[in-house]
């Protein structure tokens, strides 16, 4: 798993990532009310708004971490967006992205590298 | 005991609490709907005679599912709803950003004279010339205190006001054949910034604040070309701090060939002391109800009218008034030549909130200039004296002085357990109103505090040793913030609930009534 400055996790197998918001985002968010979804097909660039997330706190954009289309949306997380806060990195997945350009992937953080960068957050 | 006090007895809470749910004398109040007695009525009609049914039968067949209740009944309920509110009458209304401040019972009792109270806006000209010159008052002094050269007093709020601005900056921008789109917001802007500039069609970019809290003037200006229409920036911003190099702002912008547009929320902090002409400022919403003092927040109409500068003047709404040899005279529709030719149309059916302008002027002509000032002078003082005697206990968001609003965060709360929203519900059993929290998004667990410049030190002391306490009960009793509300009609509220599953009206346990087909 690979982590962004936005605090997206990304997950990739055979040339598709499966994104999400991490456990430290959504503690930071606390519960999560509404998961706006982008559509089936839509092209998505790195650091480009691609969801929404509306807690009780606050509504914020989640940026899409690596370039490319978007294959499968969590539709559960339209009746349940707890699923969010129940199990942020995988249950609580927001979509499936086709890479585009695999190498952006290794320009993320590995967990070591993330830890080190929320803790220096707060 | 006798029988009956023991069944009484049964009915209390261990808190006291009586058999009702009432609690001293604050009464538990159930829905209208739920007090329903069919038949019970507060008229007492005789039954209309028979009548032909003309509707081809398609008359109402069952109940209109309205409750039963008699007149006391109805006055008892809205009178014990209207107890269970808090308002600037009943206390310190430390919500930052809002401005919760007193409002003078003169501007009210000048609102109420009936040449002003008893306005049709259909009056003929000629029958309301002293409601014209308020208006042209108002706008002198909205133009004298901000060094601008034309003010649109039509706006009903503050984003209202937002919106004129910025269409003036859209007319301006078509005016002279440009496609301008973008439009660049700081990270700490109002929330309603961004919101009206997309609202109309621009692409909004936001822009990182600088690690003080204040703007990235570099940043801005790496952003700026061709296409930017506008940079929007509140000044004091959110954190509320004043924006000290806006005039560099202002430069850069109008040097790409943009404007600047200022969110002048917070225009109380400023007032009779700083001129935002003076700063480059190409268009501003001045909110009567926060700086002028007209109700707010429940208790009136919003008021925002626009100051623009000589560029975006010529596209001002409609409608506006001029002095002439014959008196005051309201342009209401675009002439085809000269002032106001280039309006870009009008924003209210009528004139704007008339009320509002005389409560607005009376809070003018009240105070003087020299008094203006001080209301800005007293507003700081104020936030900087609770700033200045929490931050020991409290972590002030940023170092220095701050404008008329503290902003502290969460550090303070650092491995107590103890969050930003628990304290705001513990303030509420110790008797205050909650600050703003997690507002501005920037600041980790934000607590922004206004105090406003009409609370006295007596009433401020006594605020700040209620956070002091609370600051210090939070290192050693984390449970009792948990815990809180206590003392209130209802305890912590299921936010969360609210938001997923919302229940927005009362329905019947079991359908007694039915429309027609």
């Amino acid at each position: 798993m690979r982590f962004s400055k936005d605090h997206e996790w990304v997950k990739v197998e055979g040339g598709v990532a499966t994104v999400g918001i991490t456990s430290y985002a959504q503690e930071q968010l606390g519960d999560v009310v509404f998961v706006e979804l982008p559509a089936v097909g839509k092209k998505v660039k790195a650091g480009e708004e691609a969801a929404v997330v509306e807690s009780v706190k606050a509504a914020s954009e989640v940026y899409a971490p690596i370039s490319g289309e978007v294959t499968e949306v969590n539709a559960a997380l339209g009746d349940t967006p707890a699923l969010v806060n129940e199990d942020a990195e995988g249950k609580g997945w927001f979509m499936k992205i086709k890479l585009a350009d695999p190498k952006e992937v290794d320009a993320l953080m590995d967990a070591a590298a993330y830890k080190t960068y929320i803790e220096g957050l707060h | 005991m006798s029988d009956w006090s023991k069944a009484v007895s049964a009915g209390f809470k261990a808190d006291g609490t009586g058999p009702t749910g009432s609690r001293g004398l604050q009464m538990e109040e159930s829905l209208s709907f739920e007090q329903d007695a069919p038949g019970r009525t507060g008229v007492d009609l005789p039954a209309p005679a028979k009548v032909k049914d003309r509707l081809g039968g398609h008359g109402r067949k069952g109940d209109i599912g309205l409750p039963g209740l008699s007149e006391p009944q109805v006055v008892r309920h809205f009178t014990r709803l209207s107890q269970k509110n808090y308002a600037i009458d009943a206390g310190l209304y430390p919500l930052g950003s809002c401005t919760m401040k007193h409002n003078p019972r003169l501007n009210e009792k000048m609102a109420r004279l009936p040449g002003f109270g008893d306005l049709h806006p259909l009056a003929p000209e000629s029958a309301v010339q002293g409601a014209l010159e308020l208006l042209d008052t108002l706008a002198h002094w909205l133009k004298t205190l901000t060094n601008m050269p034309a003010v649109a007093l039509s706006p009903a709020a503050g984003a209202h006001g937002e919106l004129c601005g910025m269409l003036c900056i859209k007319a301006a921008l078509e005016a002279k054949g440009e496609a301008r789109n973008r439009v660049l917001v700081p990270e700490s802007a109002h929330g309603t910034n961004p919101a009206t500039a997309a609202s109309i069609g621009f692409t909004v970019e936001a822009v990182p604040a600088k690690a003080d809290g204040k703007v990235d003037v570099e940043a801005f200006k790496a952003k700026l070309g061709s296409d930017v229409a506008a940079i929007m920036i509140t000044n004091p911003n959110t954190c509320g701090l004043f924006e000290t190099e806006i005039s560099a702002l202002a430069d850069a912008v109008h040097a790409a060939g943009g404007y600047l547009y200022c969110d002048g929320a917070n225009f109380n902090a400023i007032v009779g002391r700083v001129r935002p002409g003076d700063l480059g400022v190409d268009a501003m919403h001045i909110n009567l109800h926060k700086t002028f003092s007209t109700p707010h927040g429940g208790g009136g109409p919003g008021s925002g009218p626009v100051v623009l500068s000589k560029a975006l003047a010529p596209f001002a709404p409609v409608p506006f008034v001029v002095h002439g040899k014959d008196g005051f005279r309201l342009v209401e529709t675009k002439p085809a030549s000269g002032e106001g030719s280039q309006a870009f149309g009008r924003l209210k059916v009528f004139h704007g909130q008339m009320g509002m302008f005389v409560r607005a002027v009376a809070y003018m002509m009240s105070h003087g200039s020299d008094g203006l000032a001080q209301v800005a002078e007293d507003a700081v003082l104020n936030a900087n004296y609770i700033l200045a005697r929490c931050k020991d206990l409290m972590t002030p968001a940023f170092p220095g002085y701050c404008m008329h609003e503290a902003l502290f965060d969460d550090r303070f709360l650092k491995d107590t357990g103890v969050t930003t929203l628990d304290f705001a519900k513990a303030l509420i059993d110790a008797g205050y109103h909650p600050m703003t929290v997690y507002f501005p998004l920037i600041v980790h667990g934000a607590m922004l505090i206004e105090p406003t410049e009409t609370e006295s030190k007596d009433a401020l002391d006594a605020f700040i040793a209620t956070l002091r306490a609370l600051a210090e009960k939070s290192k050693v009793d984390a449970q009792s913030f948990a815990d809180a509300p206590k003392l209130t009609p209802r305890r912590r509220l299921d936010e969360t609930g609210a938001a997923r599953k919302p229940i927005l009206r009362w329905r019947p346990e079991t359908v007694t009534s039915q429309a027609a087909d």
